[in-house]
């Protein structure tokens, strides 16, 4: 049955959504910011690096050594200036400066690179597949970016558990003030935070941009929907959650698409909406969060 | 800085090098809570090694003040000053490496972290001092085995314990203790209390805000009576009568002076 | 003129002079500008009307565009500026508006007939839709809604009847003069604007606006107040989703089709949402102000593409970081003119209300009389002062 094909490649899909969707997750977590320009972030990576491709005419596989660091580092920067800027404001203020970001990221990519589809050149890996049996068929690259988020996630997972910095991370998402009150400055925390965010969502949507294409509209029309329908499937407050949350999605996205090609999406948002209703926490979370 | 020898009980004059010195020191401080004004030309000095306690009814603008010195709230006149350095510039988690660390009111601890994580960001940022961990453990023994529990599952007193210990740990000179006996069983306020003198053996200098006055008087060397943000009352205990606490407390004329109010000689 | 004797329609003496003593304080409900601005609005109205007769069709479409967009703007402005609901999916009742529309009129009901089905539609469809996000937080609130349009453009695609994925044609005006047509859809959109406008005002200016404006200025302070909270959001998400698909239906009347990507696009959103902020949020006055600043800027940079939303955006941001208030609420502050009365005014006792030429010689030296009851703080400028 190509259903058990249709699975495996869900999990596998998933995991590139959990990455999509751990910085998210991370900066509402943290300070409660929800980055409506989170998906067009990425699609501004993968534009990035077609671009350092073009100049420098490295091989795609190596975009991201130079891409994903810029990303992080530009996540500080733009957490501490335009984000904290609209934190200090309101809510309602990063909502909407992140809306207005997206917008103009969108526009501005429209506006440069035009509304053609790219998508990055990795040569031959993207075609070339595992053969289990005679049902599953599974692509290297695929399986080469599930492992990479996973291996990302856990990292993450354990730099927030384990390190002094991730600890201080999650204090200051517990209560800001009281952080302070320990000695730590929360707004360089914030940026710490918006730097792993800018960071897993750039390396997020290079990896789609090699396995499949993206142009200037993706980033809100698919990545940030998604993005966020992993983290409310999965339960905001840990990353396995997250995964959990990716996983499910590519499942259900997959199952969908067996059922009926034009019911892959659709599918994914229905069942986005019974958690809602069933469980708005989340799978994982143990308390109501949303 | 060296440990106290066991049984003394030390002053602090070895912190400031100026024996009597002021260590904290307010000057007519006046703070608003957008237009509603919380103090009023408060001023009040703390020597090395006292226990201060500041008094008063709900609303008085205790806490407010507090909130004032640790650099939470920014105030509308006035200065505060550590070691006759003015503090305005500093933002709350520099004032922490200057020595000015806060139990806030409410404990406020981190619940998604374990107990021995809130300590461990407690000394995130820590000043050279005589706290370690180990030595809140020491303090609060039953810590000890509930350091892996999180800090949310603890009860009341418990909670007041560990964020006395995180404070601790940061190994402050000037100690401020935001109302540690609200919501609290009196039985456990005054065994919190008991603490007191061996955080002062260390070295420390409190600051403290109190709702219950019998408390406050069992402990303080000096007490301050607030009422809606101003002083009514200064003054070491011994030479204060009840009924001229009761009177700046409540605001009774007539037993205190007109407004119900005597300021200790400066 | 004694107090007594100026007792009118809408005012109130609050403390009545003992015989012949000085003026008594008064709470009124409008002010002479109000009047001016009420009398001035009629007017617009009116010419607005004419103008079919006066000028080409050009015109009168660029103004049916207008309209749309005041009325998507000031039913966001409703949601988030005075129900704290910021929604960034009001597209999906803009489209379903309009296929309403489409559906009837398949079933050969006349659209302009469809109109006002078309809003009470969305009006139902409102209902289990609030259902499913009012339980959520700010953000992931916004979020939700953005789905909640998606998954309408993805259920309304699998409709060949509807025209699918390609979109579909709307019938019904084949006999109708284009002309006549043209007149009938600009009159039908100003209708709307009118109708929406009035409405919004009215709803402010009742017991309900007055729970509105508290929710506006501190939702919690609103709520132990006792104001019945939720169900007012309720309440204005399913005012806001009959708005948007009023909207929704003159866009395919005025377009005579309809394609779903366009239909349920997130540029609505964008753009009612640009508009309100650049005019100002949580004023009646700043929706209409940023439709007019909107389009004046749309006209332009028109020749620069895509710039202008670039433009647009960058505006919108750096009004939403620094001047919260808009550009309305600019100027509502510097001279202190409010022109829908949907606040109260007190002139202290003492005080005559100031007439003709003195009324603009108080205002412009900074002496007007105690400001209009509403709250002076506006959304978007954070939580307000700690308790005690």
């Amino acid at each position: 049955m190509s259903w058990v094909n249709a699975i495996i490649q869900g999990i596998l899909i998933g995991g590139l959504y959990a990455l999509f969707a751990c910085g998210l997750s991370l900066m509402f977590g943290v300070m409660k910011v929800i980055n409506l320009a989170h998906g067009d972030l990425a699609v501004v990576a993968a534009y990035t690096a077609l671009g350092v491709i073009t100049i420098t005419h490295v091989p795609a596989v190596w975009s991201f050594i130079l891409v994903v660091p810029i990303f992080a580092v530009l996540g500080y920067v733009v957490q501490r200036t335009l984000i904290q800027a609209a934190l200090d404001r309101s809510v309602l203020t990063t909502l909407l400066v992140t809306f207005g970001l997206s917008v103009v990221i969108e526009n501005a990519l429209l506006q440069f690179a035009s509304a053609d589809s790219h998508s990055l050149d990795i040569g031959p890996l993207v075609s070339d597949s595992i053969q289990i049996g005679s049902q599953i068929s599974i692509a290297w690259l695929l399986l080469v970016i599930f492992v990479v988020a996973v291996v990302v996630l856990l990292g993450l997972q354990y730099f927030l558990s384990s390190s002094w910095q991730g600890r201080l991370i999650r204090a200051v998402a517990d209560d800001q003030e009281a952080a302070q009150l320990s000695g730590a400055d929360y707004r360089h925390v914030f940026g710490i935070a918006g730097a792993i965010a800018f960071g897993t969502v750039a390396l997020a949507g290079l990896a789609f941009g090699m396995y499949s294409s993206f142009d200037p509209t993706i980033g809100t029309d698919q990545l940030l929907l998604f993005a966020f329908e992993a983290v409310v499937i999965g339960g905001l407050g840990s990353l396995w959650g997250t995964l959990v949350g990716g996983i499910l999605l590519g499942v259900v996205q997959q199952i969908g698409a067996q059922i009926g090609p034009s019911n892959q999406v659709l599918a994914g948002q229905l069942v986005f909406l019974l958690i809602l209703v069933v469980r708005p926490q989340g799978l994982t979370a143990r308390r109501s969060t949303a | 800085m060296t440990d106290p020898p066991a049984g003394e009980l030390v002053t602090g004059g070895s912190l400031t090098g100026r024996s009597g010195a002021a260590l904290l020191e307010v000057r007519d401080l006046t703070v608003h809570h957008g237009q509603l004004r919380a103090l009023q030309g408060v001023s009040l000095t703390v020597a090395p090694g006292e226990v201060y306690a500041m008094i008063g009814a709900n609303g008085a603008g205790k806490s407010t003040l507090l909130r004032a010195i640790s650099g939470l709230h920014k105030p509308t006149s006035g200065s505060i000053l550590l070691d006759g350095q003015d503090l305005a510039r500093l933002r709350p988690e520099k004032r922490v490496a200057a020595g000015i660390v806060m139990v806030p009111e409410g404990r406020r601890l981190f619940p998604s972290l374990t107990v021995e994580e809130n300590l461990q960001v407690g000394a995130s940022y820590a000043r050279p001092g005589p706290w370690r961990i180990e030595g809140v453990y020491d303090l609060f023994p039953w810590m000890r085995d509930r350091r892996g529990q999180l800090a949310g599952q603890l009860s009341g007193g418990e909670q007041q314990s560990v964020a006395i210990g995180r404070a601790l740990v940061a190994n402050p000179r000037v100690l401020l203790l935001d109302e540690l006996s609200l919501g609290l069983a009196p039985a456990v306020v005054r065994r919190i209390y008991q603490t007191l003198p061996e955080l002062l053996a260390s070295g420390l200098t409190v600051l403290l805000v109190e709702q219950d006055v019998s408390q406050a008087l069992r402990v303080a060397t000096h007490i301050h009576c607030l009422l809606e943000g101003r002083t009514t009352l200064q003054g070491p205990p011994g030479d204060l009568t009840a009924e001229e606490i009761e009177g700046a407390y409540f605001g009774l004329a007539g037993v205190n002076g007109p407004g119900g109010g005597r300021e200790a000689p400066a | 003129m004694t107090a007594p004797g100026r007792a009118a329609a809408g005012e109130a003496a609050v403390h009545p002079a003992p015989g012949g003593g000085p003026e008594p304080a008064q709470v009124t409900r409008s002010r002479r500008t109000t009047l001016w601005a009420a009398l001035g609005a009629l007017v617009i109205v009116v010419i607005l009307g004419y103008l079919p007769y006066l000028v080409l069709s050009g015109t009168t479409d660029f103004l049916v565009n207008v309209f749309v967009l005041m009325t998507m703007a000031s039913m966001w402005n409703l949601l988030a500026g005075y129900a704290g609901l910021v929604s960034v999916g009001q597209q999906a009742f803009v489209g379903l508006g309009g296929y309403i529309v489409l559906i009837l009129s398949n079933h050969a009901v006349e659209p302009f007939l469809g109109l006002p089905v078309a809003v009470a539609g969305c009006a139902v469809i409102g209902l289990p839709v609030w259902w499913l996000v009012s339980r959520l937080r700010t953000g992931y609130f916004a979020i939700a809604t953005w789905v909640i349009a998606s998954i309408f453009e993805l259920i309304v695609v699998r409709f060949p009847s509807l025209g699918g994925g390609t979109g579909a044609n709307l019938s019904g005006f084949e006999n109708l003069d284009p002309t006549l047509l043209t007149a009938y859809t600009y009159w039908a959109a100003l209708a709307v604007v009118v109708l929406v406008v009035l409405f919004v005002y009215l709803i402010l200016r009742s017991r309900l606006g007055l729970v509105l404006t508290a929710m506006r200025d501190d939702e919690t302070g609103a709520r132990s107040s006792g104001a019945r909270v939720p169900r007012t959001q309720g309440f204005v998400f399913v005012v806001a989703a009959a708005g948007c698909g009023a909207a929704g239906a003159i866009v395919i009347i005025s377009q005579l089709s309809i394609e779903p990507t366009a239909a349920f696009s997130v540029q609505y959103s964008a753009e009612m949402i640009f508009a309100t902020i650049i005019g100002g949020i949580g004023t009646i006055e700043g929706p209409i102000l940023g439709t007019i600043i909107f389009f004046a800027l749309q006209k332009s940079l028109a020749q620069y593409g895509t710039w202008y939303f670039i433009v647009l955006g960058l505006v919108a941001m750096a009004v939403a970081l620094w001047a919260p208030r808009g550009i309305w609420g600019l100027i509502s502050e510097r001279f202190g003119i409010r022109l829908f009365p949907v606040g109260y005014h007190l002139w202290p006792a003492g005080e005559q209300r100031p007439r003709g030429r003195a009324a603009l010689r108080r205002r412009s030296s900074g002496t007007a009389p105690a400001g209009p009851a509403e709250a002076s703080r506006g959304p978007g400028d954070g939580p307000g002062p700690p308790p005690g």
